[in-house]
């Protein structure tokens, strides 16, 4: 990107004035995580190296990176289904040491057991978190999470008669079912139509605000990004992914899908994240970092509004501005 | 006017069963020529030299000899002289003896193969070696080892369903979707509960078809097997009967062995269907 262009932008890219989260305030600590693979001739070839990321209790944190950057992994790392080459997650203080009902995974392809129902996949889940719990109280905790994500009156149908948005919200359900402290989401609405996709997103933010999950979700749709997140990390280009900068999306906490695109400083996000896909991804990997690049306090990008907007936004009023 | 496919189907192979009964019965119903020959000769040549009639019997033989055995299947008049049901009955007890043996040791061995990639590559040279193998070129070692025929017949019938259940076990096991492992790792199911909440439902078609090709191949053996070991069974029945020269009761037989594993292979048809899960 020209220098030219920055300056178009209405943002400034900024040093966090607390770059560091207090102890106290993470949910999650990934610290220093590498994942390297042996190449032929005895190399090793890096997909990522070098990530730290705090997040917060109850934030929403998403992952944007072009394919090969290793977000998949790191959710995978996260959800402990795989280890770090290097590095460690700290969940609650504790270093994690695999899979946990604590971290419940949204996989991309709702990786339901086709051979149970509705309710028979989600009591799975709640019967492994609830293992000396009795069938009746499996069932209920089973048709109270397939009732929040809308599929009342479904619970005997099996996955193969459902829609593909039936069946992520099935997935959705059985993650919620298990109450846990931190959800994962690989892309989940990936697979879905526009429209399935928007009603899903909905229902995601309403059930993440009102169970206070801590969230970490990957995905490739710019537009879901601004609309879930509060903070948005940018990954350059694998091998050798780094964490480029952590935008912190300026929009108020209370947003509407519908309304969204006229929110003030919307398309200023929205430009700055699909320029950094475009091409700022790719001319900072490898090398290409600025000079002071700190993996461990990676730019942080606090919007700050252009005139126009930061007029708009005092002019609906002062509470709903963040930054 | 449209008529249904099954009934139309049905008609046809009504028809098409009538017609070749109609040419088997024309077949063997003609008289050849005789010449007049010395009585003491025509009673050592037979009733085809001196009637002129074939031996090959017809369709209204073979009918009459179903009912007689389908009116009294289970007489046993000594070891030569057995009711067809009673043959039956011992060829499908050895069938299912050796069958669920291999059941028994198939499955959880496949298991276990199947899931550890270092077991199945050590395993796979041997089971590739053994799997071609005729089941009835164990029956000399059988005898040997065993000295008894029935449960020879029994280890013949239980090394011949064990490959196909073995391989398709393996097969199933080591095919279970990561997605849903990882279903089960995220949960914190065990071990043992994984096996049987995921692997053995993910599974379990694939198993069953390897019971399906093993039910199939066991009936095929054991009516070979019995023709060596002797004494029983429908294999041996088959064998008396060609050495009584009773053509009737050969062809008799080679309906009612068909119609048995007929019947074996749809129950397993109608078992596999039970597991069988839309995707």
């Amino acid at each position: 990107m020209t220098p030219a262009m920055s300056t178009l932008l209405p943002f400034s890219r900024r040093r966090a004035t607390t770059p560091t989260m207090a102890e106290s305030e993470k949910r999650i600590a990934i610290e220093g995580i590498a994942r390297r693979y042996p190449a032929p001739g005895g190399r090793t070839t890096t997909i990522f190296e070098n990530l730290w990321l705090p997040i917060r209790r109850g934030e929403f944190v998403c992952m944007v990176g072009h394919s090969g950057c290793g977000k998949t992994t790191v959710l995978n790392i996260l959800a402990g289904l795989e280890a770090p080459s290097e590095g460690t997650v700290i969940v609650d203080g504790q270093e994690i040491a695999g899979p946990s009902l604590d971290r419940a995974v949204i996989f991309q392809g709702h990786a339901l057991l086709p051979w149970r129902t509705v309710l028979g996949n989600v009591a799975y889940a709640v019967s492994s978190r609830w293992r000396k719990a009795g069938r009746a109280e499996v069932e209920a905790r089973a048709m109270k999470a397939i009732a929040t994500v809308g599929l009342a009156g479904s619970e005997h149908k099996r996955p193969a008669e459902l829609s593909g948005g039936m069946k992520q919200r099935v997935g959705i359900a059985r993650a919620l079912s298990i109450d846990p402290k931190i959800l994962l989401m690989d892309e989940p609405f990936s697979a879905l139509d526009a429209l399935t996709r928007g009603t899903l997103q909905d229902e995601v933010r309403r059930i993440c605000m009102e169970t206070g999950q801590t969230v970490f979700m990957i995905t490739h749709d710019v537009d879901e990004a601004i609309y879930l997140a509060d903070r948005i990390v940018l990954m350059t280009n694998g091998p050798h992914a780094r964490v480029a900068e952590i935008v912190e999306n300026p929009l108020p906490k209370t947003r509407d899908r519908t309304q969204l695109h006229h929110a003030p400083g919307y398309y200023a996000l929205r430009n700055h994240l699909m320029d950094f896909l475009v091409t700022r991804s790719k001319s900072l990997a490898g090398e290409g970092l600025p000079p002071g690049y700190d993996p461990r306090n990676p730019p942080v990008v606090r919007p700050a509004l252009s005139e126009g907007d930061a007029a708009a936004i005092t002019a609906t009023g002062p509470d709903v501005r963040r930054a | 006017m449209r008529v249904a496919l099954g009934l139309r189907a049905g008609f046809l192979s009504l028809a098409l069963l009538a017609a070749m009964l109609l040419v088997w019965q024309i077949a063997v119903g003609g008289t050849a020529k005789t010449q007049p020959m010395d009585p003491e000769y025509a009673a050592l040549m037979g009733a085809t030299a001196t009637t002129g009639r074939s031996a090959m019997p017809g369709p209204l033989d073979v009918g009459a000899t179903i009912v007689k055995h389908l009116k009294n299947p289970f007489y046993d008049h000594g070891p030569n002289d057995k009711g067809l049901g009673i043959q039956l009955a011992y060829s499908v007890g050895r069938v299912a003896l050796g069958y669920g043996l291999a059941v028994l040791v198939a499955i959880p061995v496949g298991f276990l193969i199947g899931m550890s990639p270092l077991a199945s590559r050590v395993l796979d040279p041997f089971i590739q070696i053994l799997k071609p193998v005729s089941p009835l070129a164990w029956m000399p070692l059988a005898l040997y080892t065993i000295k008894d025929s029935t449960l020879s017949s029994i280890f013949v019938i239980f090394i011949c369903s064990l490959w196909p259940m073995l391989i398709n076990t393996v097969f199933g096991v080591a095919s279970t979707r990561r997605e849903w492992l990882n279903v089960a790792r995220t949960l914190e199911v065990g071990p043992v509960r994984r096996a049987f909440t995921v692997i053995l439902p993910a599974a379990a078609p694939t198993i069953l078809t390897g019971m399906r090709i093993s039910i199939g191949i066991a009936w095929l053996v054991i009516v070979a097997a019995e023709m060596l070991v002797g004494g029983t069974g429908i294999g041996y029945f088959v064998w008396n009967e060609w050495n009584n020269l009773s053509i009737t009761n050969v062809i008799t037989s080679i309906l009612v062995i068909g119609l048995v594993g007929m019947v074996l292979d749809q129950l397993l048809a109608r078992a596999q269907a039970l597991v069988t899960f839309p995707e």
